[in-house]
Order: structure tokens, then sequence, then C-alpha cells
């Protein structure tokens, strides 16, 4: 496909990145949504307002922690340095990292709400028919916590989309690497190319819309079938 | 949405929105009344490379004139495509010609007020890398990233650009380019130790005694003349057209010379 306007790169990086992003948070935030709906640990709401805190900072904390965290005097720099390179900064990599942290509340607390409203009666009921937590987890917990999951995989996919400073803070703007759409319109916008910006910030509002209507129709099913 | 929705229960939050509701309103209200706005206030869009400078003459000026000046910094692009929307900018200080000239020629800015306040250099600059040694530390390619202004936005990076084409490695050294929004994000790329090295103005690098530097010969890239000029909303603001004339007075020239920019004709 030819890419004379510059908005396949950026498209299809986005969906890489919004898709993997959305596999690791559900991996990773499903057993922190888990033990937080059910654990009686008294601290467990700090844990819960850690994982929350994307959602209040500015992206450009998260941006600039991960910068350092990500470079050669930093964790990242060490994973960096097992495959010969510097830093995790202005890689995909370096990007599916900070949008994991950026879009976890969007992931744990949908999961995490499905999980309670559960309650503990049918893991008790798995129990007496000798499933084992593990058995009792997948096969009773997991479907009906699907709505939830639905929610979350559709945030956490959105919210990633949606991603700017974070990105722009440790990208590097790379074309195919970490030139993500956001980006690429904030490109286009400096570069007065508004023909393109249109185009791609026209296809971001729809669909940021239909996101939103699918959201709120998956919440009218959801109040349908529990009540 | 379902993570927010907790917070949106009972008659307590209403009456709570209603009250932000109103000091957002009378705090707008009060920004935009003609008694808040000081008479003297100068709004200026600097160019990113010219902050430290900036700060200095602005400082300079206040204290000479008594005027208030309200300093922006960031990348010219950037500031061309709010200022051709509208924004309420006095003075465009730009990293380069083109900018002023568009912004005179499509009428946002006043023709005949644009002149070069300096004339910027460009240098290679490293912190875990020794670069002192110049085009054969960047021949020898021993390093992962390079750090560049984005090109299409900031004439730094235009002039980092055409310097690596001139040395005839612009498409050996492409794979390990990374683009900083503007100068200001490019030196931090290199600060940080995430690139190597970089492309930056001398003007950053020049009070610092840390890392390593290259001054790129003059012949590698076309100058960096940057121009400033009095932009249509500052146009009847006496004390904007007196930093415009400030700009051109010894005591700024001195200040521009000391972070390391030619002066222009």
């Amino acid at each position: 496909m030819s890419d004379a306007m510059g908005l396949w790169s950026p498209l299809f990086l986005t969906l890489k990145l919004a898709t993997l992003t959305t596999i690791f948070l559900l991996l990773v935030g499903t057993p922190i949504a888990w033990w937080l709906a059910r654990s009686k640990a008294g601290w467990k709401e700090a844990v819960a307002a850690l994982v929350a805190m994307p959602l209040v900072l500015p992206p450009t904390v998260l941006g600039f922690y991960l910068l350092l965290l990500l470079g050669p005097n930093g964790p990242g720099g060490w994973v960096a340095s097992l495959r010969g390179a510097r830093t995790l900064a202005f890689t995909f990599e370096g990007l599916v990292l900070g949008s994991v942290l950026y879009s976890m509340p969007f992931v744990v607390q949908p999961i995490r709400n499905a999980f309670e409203a559960m309650g503990d009666r049918p893991l008790e009921v798995a129990a007496t028919l000798r499933a084992s937590p593990w058995d009792a987890f997948w096969s009773v917990a997991v479907p009906l916590a699907r709505p939830g999951f639905m929610t979350a995989a559709v945030l956490g996919f959105a919210h990633t989309v949606g991603e700017f400073g974070v990105v722009l803070m440790i990208g590097g703007n790379i074309p195919g690497q970490t030139k993500v759409l956001s980006v690429a319109i904030y490109d286009f916008v400096e570069t007065q190319r508004w023909t393109e910006a249109h185009v791609l910030a026209g296809g971001m509002a729809a669909f940021s819309f239909l996101v939103v209507l699918s959201m709120l129709v998956i919440e009218k099913k959801i109040g349908r079938a529990g009540r | 949405m379902s993570v927010t929705s907790n917070a949106w229960n009972g008659k307590a939050s209403g009456r709570a929105i209603l009250a932000v509701a109103l000091i957002v309103l009378a705090t707008i209200v009060s920004s935009v009344s003609p008694h808040a706005q000081a008479s003297q206030e100068v709004k200026v869009a600097v160019a990113a490379n010219f902050t430290e400078p900036a700060k200095e003459i602005a400082a300079a000026f206040e204290k000479a004139t008594g005027s208030k000046l309200v300093l922006s910094f960031g990348a010219t692009g950037q500031f061309y495509a709010q200022i051709s929307q509208g924004a309420p900018f006095d003075i465009l200080v730009s990293a380069d010609r083109a900018t002023p000239a568009k912004a005179v020629s499509e009428g946002h800015a006043v023709s005949g007020t644009a002149f070069t306040y300096a004339v910027g250099k460009l240098v290679l600059y490293g912190k875990s890398l020794d670069v002192s040694a110049g085009d054969s530390v960047l021949k020898a390619g021993a390093f992962n990233k390079i750090a560049i202004a984005n090109p299409a936005t900031a004439p730094y990076g235009a002039a980092g650009m055409q310097a690596l084409k001139a040395l005839g490695l612009g498409d050996a050294l492409q794979p390990k380019i990374v683009q900083g929004n503007n100068i200001a994000q490019t030196f931090q790329f290199v600060d940080t130790g995430n690139a190597e090295l970089g492309f930056v103005a001398l003007s950053q690098v020049i009070a610092s005694k840390e890392g390593s530097r290259w001054l790129v010969p003059a012949t590698l890239y076309a100058p960096i003349a940057q121009d400033a000029v009095l932009l249509k909303a500052g146009a009847d603001n006496a004390a904007a057209k007196g930093f415009l004339a400030f700009l051109k007075g010894a005591e700024a020239h001195a200040v521009i010379e000391k972070y390391g920019y030619g002066i222009g004709e």
C-alpha cells in the first residue's frame, strides 16, 4: 500500500501498540483486580490507589519518570543492555511498557468491579462441588465477570490509542516504531499539513464516539443482566 | 463511565458541581475583564533554543521599562499554528526567518517589523560519548541513538540533517536518529543519556561544563538566521514595540553573544 501522505504507518503502529498493550493489560491486570476484589488485607486500597494514579497524574509526570527509568541509568537500560542497546526509550517495547502503566486503571477497575459484584456465593458453591480454586476461577469467576473484561479491554485499547503525552516524551518520533497517531496529528498540525491532520483527527473523533457508545451499550446490557 | 461513576452519586455531588462551576465561571470572568489585564503586558512566543537569553533580556527590559513580559517557550512551527488561529501573542521570537516572513505574508504580523536578532550555531553534544573529535565520531558511528530536533518543524533539526548529508552520512545514520519535538527536548534526550549524542544549539550547552561538544563548521549547514516579528495582536502595544527595539540594542546584543549566537546584519 502506498503511503504518500504518511497516514498508514502511524495508524498500523497505533493499532499494534493498542492490541499488544491490551493483551498485556489483561494478563497483568486480572490477577491484580482479583486480589483487590478478594483480599482482606487492610493495605489493599493503597495498592488500588497506586494502580489508579495514572488517572490523575499528568502524562508528563509518567513520561519524565519513564524516560529516566528506561534510560541507561535506570533498570530499563539494564534490560536494554542484554540485547546490546542502551535504552528502552525510543523503542516500541518502551512504548508498550509505558502504555501498560498508563492504561492500567482502565483495565483493573472494571474487572475488579465485576469480581466484587459477583460476591462470594458462586465461589462457595463451586467449592462445595469440589472445584479447585483454579478451576472455580476459570469456570465460574471469569465467565461471570465477562462484561467487566469486555469493558476493560475496550477502555484499555481506546485509552492506549488516545495516548499522547507519554509517547511524546519517551518516543523520539521514529516512523514505524514510535510515531503513533496522536504524535502524527501533532506533527501535521505543526507543519500546517492540515489536510492530513483532518483525516487522522476526524478518524479519531469518530473512533472515540464509537468506543463511548459501545461502552454505554455494554453497561446497559450489564444492568439488564444483573437486575 | 464505570471507572468514575462511583463518584457521581447522591445529591451532595450536584451541589458540589454547581459550586465548582461557579468558581470556574468567576475565574474566567475575572481573567477576561479589562481591569485585570495590565495595560503594558507583552506576550512573547519564544523559540525554545532562545529560552535562556530571552529570560535574561526580558529581565533587563522589565527592569529598564517597568513593562511586564510574559514569555512562552516552544517550537516555532507549533507557535505558528497557534498564531494563525488567533493566539494572543504580541511578538514571535522565531527560530528561523521563514516563519516570521510567512506570518507577514499571511497577515498575522506587521510588515516591515521582522529583523534578524541572532544567528544560531549548531553544536554536536555528547554526554556519555566524547564527541569532541566531531565528524570522525559521526563517521565511526559507534553509538545507538543520535538525537535531532524534528527537521520539519525545528530549524536546528533541519540544520542537523543538512550537516549529516554534507558529511555523506544522511542515509547511514537514519536508523539511529531519534527526533525531539523541539531543540529543548532534543537536548533532554542527550542529557538523560537516552541518546549518546545529538545536534543542539550552542546556546543550550555554552553555560555548562558537562559533556563534550563539537562546534559544527558553518560550511556544513545553511546559516540559522533567527528573526523576530511584531504580530498583529501587538501592533498597537507600545511596550511590544519597545521590546523589539530593545532586542536590537547593545545590552541585548551582549547577552545574545554571551550565549553563543552571532548577531544579525
